[in-house]
């Protein structure tokens, strides 16, 4: 309140007398304006919005990790691993100097011969991977000299779409169009062999953070998982609450037993039990009584010195060294897996235990604090605990793992070709290096194709990484773009992690999370969140220290609890103590605001632990917020004005400390303001638009905010289903199922998500007229009633293509595949008939724009009968002799029911330089009954009746609804934004302009109220309409208007199914199972019940034996074992030989029995 | 006693005339939408006079709006269930021409050929059905039941333009229409009634330079009912006559806020002198063009001051 006192004084007043002024100040209005009017609110500041996103894009964070490996990372790596020397030859290095990834590069060219670009888009056609080379600057040993050789490639790397690597990176609408790309794809993803891969957002605990647990039995833990270049391991502080044993103890995987804590102090060298209790602490009386007990039991076990406890820990230590070296004393061992094992990430430079001892020792005051008040243990499901894992990391671990592996298996061939005695040439190593090309690129396709990093060297082992870009329609590629999975084994039924966090707010989707097994585990980006990378420690280091942070290493016990006290921690690990948290913290964030430092460092104080974090750490979730300082918000109207007019980008709002990112821990530490109205004194930030809380795809539903909760949550799970289009470049895909719709329309009533994320260009879904009644009796169970004339002109219509493949191989021994013309006269004795061939050309493949027959063959292809027949491999094809191949038919059929149409064939070549062939198979397809369609509400229906227009009802002015959609859909579903979307989408089709239903905002009901009012239409939405079928007035008025109407792919074509007779299973001679293999029905265990516990009995003799697998059975009496036809091998007679009937599968059971040496007997009597 | 009874026995009468000639629009409903068994046919009481002649002396019909695409007229006399008859079956049992089936020569335009042979479909065709027999199944395509039309088109960059146009629509020549080819008599039968499409101006598919189109289309007569392409209306709907009844004089402001309420035109505020004072006073003057938004049924003020009904005949 003050703070803005004096600002207008300041600023309006000063002409006049101060006391003037002062008189002027007491009275309750100033200028006009009283001390408590809201403040202005920023116009239009959701205009930050596109600006963050033109910079940023939808998928920024997979675009940023990967460009962080390729061009930081990868160095990294490489200059940890860069030297390779030989055991045989002690002269001989090599050396690595640099790495770097190459453009997108064809794999089958000579370079000069393609001048044009390799584009994403010829991947996806031919199978390709998008990868460019991966070089590396080498220097090494020739004979006695000093080789440089530059550009040596050593594999390929997998580009990301859009990185900066990529082709279309920076370039122009029209420039994309020539690669035929679309512009509005997001990019992110991988093309490995033709499909589009993404890896997933992996999402798990914060590597390197203390974490405190308990569970119901009090046992309290500290641990943390260390994760270092070198090193993997986690460390835990235990302490068990009971009774007996209240010791606490340290568990790590490398030592076989709890090691009592005191004994690991004093290993590290802190001797004294004093110095012990005063780290511990720290002089509070509490903390000293919990913990002297482990003292004392130090002292009982006669363990004094640090060499008697190293001699302890020594004795427990797990030797993990294969190769048995020496054996080492027990101490050394214990010193060793005390300073790089255990808490490998705190470091320990020429011994100085220091800093571990004082981590160790904030551990155990963890522990004791949270054993004193339980409500200190730390929430694992905290968004701040969290950290999110990308491409990019995860493709260096990957990297990390193959190049260690190429390099280890470099030095082995180096070390074997040095063994040799005499060598014919000089030895070059550059040849080696070029041999082993492989190893990397089939890595990192493998791993990215199958999703499974099995990294044995970092005891990883994950499936399921990456997901195929669901290309269904262009929200469902959006979603998987923005989709987190986390670590949780899904058939845990616990619903910690399942639920919604309050720390989500603003990073992570509240409404879009699958249902069923993975809800709440699988989750979704907000809109404006941003997951930071790694970010250079040293000078954060440096800062803190220059802004007076006295150093760890000089500090006792004493000084470290002190009372105003202070620590200070840097990604974790302690730097110092500050007595003056509040003014470091103000400092840092001041340096961070002028740019001095990375803007997506956080700082944040946690008064419980007396702790001041700073995080410079890559994988935190974090957004940008406007900055308020005084109560007044720093970005205001001038500011966007200048934004609207390209005068300022989002950087510049950065760079001007107007906007900051802020994490969740440090979010944890501000007062966000949701609206300029609720700014208060203490108020430090406001946010930006309050609906980029929803992530893409729950942004599209309009009036979120009225809806019931999991009805949002539905429509995000039936959006990604809608039909629509795909992307500008759907038409030149050759995907293997896309569905397309043919009249899409964007929806009358809009969101800015819908606008920002580029919904409006590539729709799914149409208006539809709704009237909301009850027509038919076909309606009930949400079911639809559809107008025959709608449907006639076009509603719902959609196409389904196909992708149908066919490879013409080459085989081993020099013959391959072949397609040839059709046949003249069809002469083939398997006898196909004529019209299997009608729509081949002359090349044997069929014509564009042909209407294919269930049945018809679509590409004529043969195969050699002899693939084994041995033909000399290296011989010139030119001089080859012709040899005389005999062919068979093996020809592409098409199977689906429906005919369709011929779309597109595509001629190309794959890697292995053989033909392939993929033909695009196109069906239009009309709304039937049974088709699915929803509104943007999760109210999904199938069409129950498709009625004649005049039957339809009309409303006064003549219109005919589209769709008759049930109330009786409202009551129990409460989706009140689907009304208002319809009152909103009512006025605004009467005004000629779109209306907006964004979260927390949109159009007012009352004013769409108002626009009907003055088109002549009822305030509520709901008009007088008159029956098509009586002629008369219906009794009711009826809420009638637009919503929009997604059609989902599923439909009745691709599930009807009914057999009578049909193929049958070969081992059983059983029915087949399954729709796609006209499977029968199956009679199951539980219908088999029902009819014994009716006793129908000749129906189940029906079900399971007639209609199933009836086989005739010769079987003799005398033996009881299954003969011939009048003869039993067994009895060596055909004297007692009947015949009965039995199911083939019993038959089948017989004689696996007997295979098995057991005597199935049938004992049989007369019926 | 007995004017008090013969009162109540009017009132009655009254309201028994007012439930069967009129449906009665309230805020919140519709009531008395069921009109009688057949029109003029009132209940089984009286005995009724020979109702065909009662409609042909009382039906009228009077064009109150005619173009070349819309007409409007009123149909006084009848009750709805006539007026429904007719709009059902203009709206599917008139039978016009609509392109049935098309033979695709060359398409390289990005609407496919279905897609395409649709929108070609939906175009509506000037030819008179009446000269043509319905083509069973079965038939071959005759003179006397098809109309051929032809369209060919490459869409070329137009030479003319400056080199730094942008707007597609001057940039590429791409325009063309169904041309007609008569067949058999056809050309003499229609000389003087050109058959071509209603609208010369319908898009049917853009293209780029190089693309092309080239297809046969046959039209065939048809039926509403059996695909909306061969429906002779964009739509037709009828609506019932709204009546405004004032019970009392609304003045002043409110007679303002009263004519607010309907469709500009149905209520008119005239100034009226009353007393020698000069007062305004909302008249109903065109009801028929009201639009029964019922926002004059919300307003409190107005409640017991009118009626509100729908004539049904």
């Amino acid at each position: 309140m003050l703070g803005k006192k004096t600002v207008t004084f300041a600023d309006d007043v000063r002409s006049d007398t101060s006391e003037e002024a002062f008189e002027k100040l007491k009275k309750p209005y100033y200028a006009n304006k009283k001390l408590t009017d809201p403040v202005k609110e920023v116009e239009d500041k959701w205009q930050l919005l596109p600006a963050f996103l033109k910079v940023k894009g939808l998928v920024k964070q997979h675009i940023d990790s990967y460009n962080y490996f390729v061009e930081t990372e990868l160095r990294k790596i490489v200059r940890t691993n860069e030297m390779i020397t030989s055991d045989v030859d002690p002269s001989f290095w090599l050396k690595y100097l640099d790495i770097r990834v190459g453009p997108p590069d064809r794999p089958d060219t000579d370079h000069e011969a393609h001048i044009n670009v390799f584009t994403p888009h010829e991947c996806r056609l031919r199978d390709l991977t998008y990868s460019g080379n991966i070089y590396v600057d080498i220097e090494y040993v020739r004979g006695k000299k000093r080789v440089v050789r530059k550009n040596t490639i050593i594999g390929k790397m997998p580009i990301m779409l859009r990185s900066s690597k990529c082709a279309l990176t920076g370039k122009s609408e029209a420039e994309l169009a020539k690669m035929f790309e679309c512009p509005l794809d997001p990019g992110g993803y991988f093309i490995i062999k033709g499909t589009e891969k993404v890896i997933l957002i992996q999402e798990q605990l914060s590597k390197n953070r203390i974490i405190v647990e308990g569970d119901k039995k009090g046992l309290v833990q500290a641990y943390v998982t260390s994760s270092t270049h070198e090193r993997k391991s986690k460390t835990y502080i235990v302490a068990k609450n009971d009774a007996k044993n209240d010791k606490i103890t340290l568990k790590h995987n490398s030592i076989s037993e709890e090691i009592p804590i005191v004994i690991v102090m004093k290993a590290m060298g802190i001797q004294s039990d004093k110095e012990i209790s005063q780290l511990i602490s720290g002089g509070n009386r509490t903390f000293l009584n919990m913990f002297s007990p482990n003292i004392e039991q130090c002292a009982k076990m006669k363990i004094f010195t640090q060499k008697q406890a190293l001699d302890y820990i020594g004795s427990k230590v797990k030797v993990t060294r294969k190769i048995a070296n020496v054996r080492r004393p027990m101490a050394e061992e214990a010193l060793e897996v005390l300073s790089t094992v255990v808490l490998a990430h705190v470091p320990v430079k020429d011994l100085n235990f220091q800093p571990k001892c004082i981590y160790i020792a904030i551990m155990i005051r963890r522990v004791l604090m949270a054993l004193a008040n339980e409500n200190l243990v730390d929430d694992r499901d905290y968004v701040g605990n969290k950290r999110l894992e990308l491409a990019g990391s995860l493709l260096s671990l990957l990297f990390e793992d193959l190049f260690k592996k190429f390099n280890f298996d470099l030095k082995m061939n180096i070390d074997k070709l040095l063994k040799k005695p005499n060598r014919a040439t000089e030895f070059d190593a550059h040849k080696q290096l070029m041999q082993h090309g492989d190893s990397i690129t089939n890595g990192f396709v493998r791993a990215i194709a199958t999703g499974n990093w099995t990294l044995k060297r970092f005891k990883m082992e994950r499936a399921g990484i990456t997901h195929v870009l669901s290309r269904l329609s262009y929200i469902s590629a959006l979603g998987t773009m923005t989709r987190i999975t986390s670590q949780y084994e899904k058939t845990r039924k616990v619903s910690g992690p399942r639920a919604l966090q309050p720390s989500q707010w603003g990073m992570l989707c509240p409404a879009d999370t699958p249902e069923g097994e993975a809800c709440g585990l699988v989750k979704n980006l907000a809109l404006m969140t941003h997951i930071t990378t790694d970010d250079e420690e040293q000078p954060l280091r440096r800062l803190a220290f220059n802004l007076g942070i006295e150093d760890v290493n000089s500090l006792t016990g004493a000084e470290l609890y002190r009372n105003n006290a202070y620590m200070v921690f840097l990604n974790g690990l302690m730097l110092g103590i500050t007595c003056q948290p509040n003014s470091f913290v103000q400092d840092f964030r001041r340096l961070r605001r002028c740019g001095r430092i990375s803007e997506f460092v956080s700082i944040y104080v946690n008064h419980h632990h007396n702790a001041v974090h700073i995080a410079s750490d890559g994988g935190r979730v974090c957004r940008p917020l406007i900055i308020v300082e005084n109560m007044i918000p720093k970005v205001n109207t001038k500011h966007i004005q200048k934004l609207k007019r390209d005068e300022m980008a989002f950087a510049d709002f950065l760079a001007q400390g107007l906007v900051e990112y802020l994490d969740v821990n440090e979010e944890n530490d501000s007062n966000i303001a949701i609206y300029e109205r609720e700014i208060i004194a203490e108020t430090t930030h406001l946010e930006i638009e309050p609906f980029t809380i929803l992530g893409a795809v729950a942004g599209l539903i309009p009036y979120p905010h009225h809806n019931q909760s999991p009805r949002n949550t539905y429509q995000c799970a039936m959006g990604k289903q809608a039909i629509g289009a795909i992307a500008y470049n759907q038409l030149r895909r050759i995907d293997t199922l896309l569905y397309l719709m043919v009249y899409p329309q964007q929806p009358m009533v809009k969101t800015k998500t819908i606008e920002l994320v580029g919904y409006d260009k590539l729709p799914a879904g149409q208006n539809a007229i709704v009237a909301v009644m009850s027509y038919s009796g076909y309606d009930i169970e949400d079911a639809l009633v559809l107008n025959k004339a709608s449907v006639d002109r076009g509603f719902g219509r959609c196409q389904v293509m196909r992708k149908h493949v066919a490879l013409m191989k080459r085989y081993a021994n020099g013959s391959f595949d072949r397609i040839v013309d059709p046949p003249a006269q069809v002469d083939c004795p398997t006898g196909p008939s004529a019209e299997r061939f009608n729509i081949l050309d002359s090349d044997g493949i069929a014509g564009v724009g042909e209407r294919v027959m269930p049945g018809q063959v679509i590409v004529n292809r043969h195969t050699p009968t002899n693939l084994s027949a041995n033909i000399p491999v290296n011989m010139p094809i030119m001089n080859a002799p012709v040899i005389q191949f005999t062919w068979k038919h093996s020809p592409l059929t098409y199977k689906a029911p429906e005919p369709g149409y011929i779309d597109k064939v595509c001629v190309t070549t794959t890697e292995q330089e053989q033909t392939l062939i993929k033909i695009l198979i196109r069906q239009t397809r009309v709304p039937e009954l049974g088709d699915k369609f929803s509104s943007r509400h999760g109210q999904k229906g199938v069409c129950g009746i498709i009625v004649p227009q005049e039957d339809m009802p009309f409303s006064d002015s003549g219109i005919c609804p589209d769709i008759i959609m049930n109330p009786h859909g409202f009551p129990s579903r409460m989706t009140v934004g689907k009304m208002i979307e319809l009152l909103a989408g009512k006025a605004g089709v009467l005004k000629g302009e779109l209306q907006y239903g964004t979260a927390f905002g949109g159009s007012k009901v009352e004013d769409m109220s108002k626009i009907l009012i003055e088109n002549g239409y009822s305030y509520s939405g709901k008009d007088y309409v008159t029956s098509g079928i009586t002629g008369e007035p219906l009794s009711a008025y009826i809420f009638f208007g637009p919503v929009y109407y997604q059609k989902l792919k599923h439909m009745v074509v691709d599930k009807m199914h009914a057999r009578a007779r049909g193929p049958r299973a070969v081992l059983t001679r059983q029915p087949t199972e399954g729709r796609s293999r006209d499977g029968g029905l199956r009679l199951g265990e539980m219908e088999r019940d029902c009819l014994v516990g009716y006793g129908a009995s000749m129906l189940l003799m029906e079900r399971l034996m007639i209609s199933s697998d009836q086989f005739d059975v010769h079987v003799c009496e005398q033996c009881g074992l299954l003969g011939y036809k009048g003869w039993c091998q067994n009895c060596k007679s055909s004297k007692f030989m009947v015949t009965m009937q039995m199911p083939y599968a019993a038959k089948l059971l017989f004689q696996e029995l007997q295979s098995m040496n057991i005597a199935p007997r049938l004992i049989l009597e007369e019926f | 006693m007995s004017k008090s009874s013969s009162k109540r026995a009017s009132a009655a009468q009254d309201r028994l005339e007012l439930i069967q000639s009129r449906v009665i629009v309230e805020r919140d409903s519709v009531s008395s939408i069921s009109s009688s068994d057949f029109p003029f046919h009132t209940s089984n009481r009286y005995s009724n006079i020979d109702f065909l002649e009662k409609i042909r002396k009382k039906l009228r019909v009077s064009i109150e709006k005619k173009s070349q695409y819309d007409m409007e007229f009123d149909l006084i006399g009848v009750d709805a269930s006539i007026a429904n008859a007719l709009r059902r079956i203009m709206i599917a049992e008139v039978p016009t021409l609509a392109i049935e089936k098309v033979f695709v020569y060359d398409n390289t335009s990005i609407v496919q050929d279905e897609v395409l042979a649709h929108r070609l479909g939906l175009i509506p065709i000037k030819a008179n059905p009446d000269e043509f027999d319905f083509k069973l199944s079965t038939e071959h395509p005759t003179d006397q039941n098809t109309i051929v039309f032809k369209l060919k088109q490459e869409c070329k960059r137009n030479p003319k333009t400056a080199a730094n146009e942008t707007d597609p629509k001057k940039l590429y020549l791409n325009h063309n229409a169904l041309i007609w080819e008569p067949k058999g008599d056809q050309a003499d039968r229609f000389k003087d009634s050109q058959i071509r499409p209603v609208h010369q101006d319908i898009l049917v598919a853009q293209m780029r330079p190089g693309q092309k189109i080239e297809l046969e289309a046959h039209c065939e007569k048809g039926c509403g009912k059996e695909h909306a392409k061969w429906s002779p209306v964009a739509t037709a709907s009828y609506r019932l006559m709204p009546e405004i009844i004032l019970k009392e004089e609304i003045t002043g402001d409110l007679a303002i806020k009263f004519a607010s309420c309907f469709t500009p035109g149905v209520v008119e505020v005239k100034d009226e002198n009353v007393d020698g004072k000069t007062i305004e006073v909302a008249k109903v003057v065109n009801p028929r063009i009201d639009m029964v938004s019922r926002e004059v049924l919300r307003h409190k003020e107005f409640e017991d001051k009118l009626e509100l009904n729908l004539r049904e005949f």
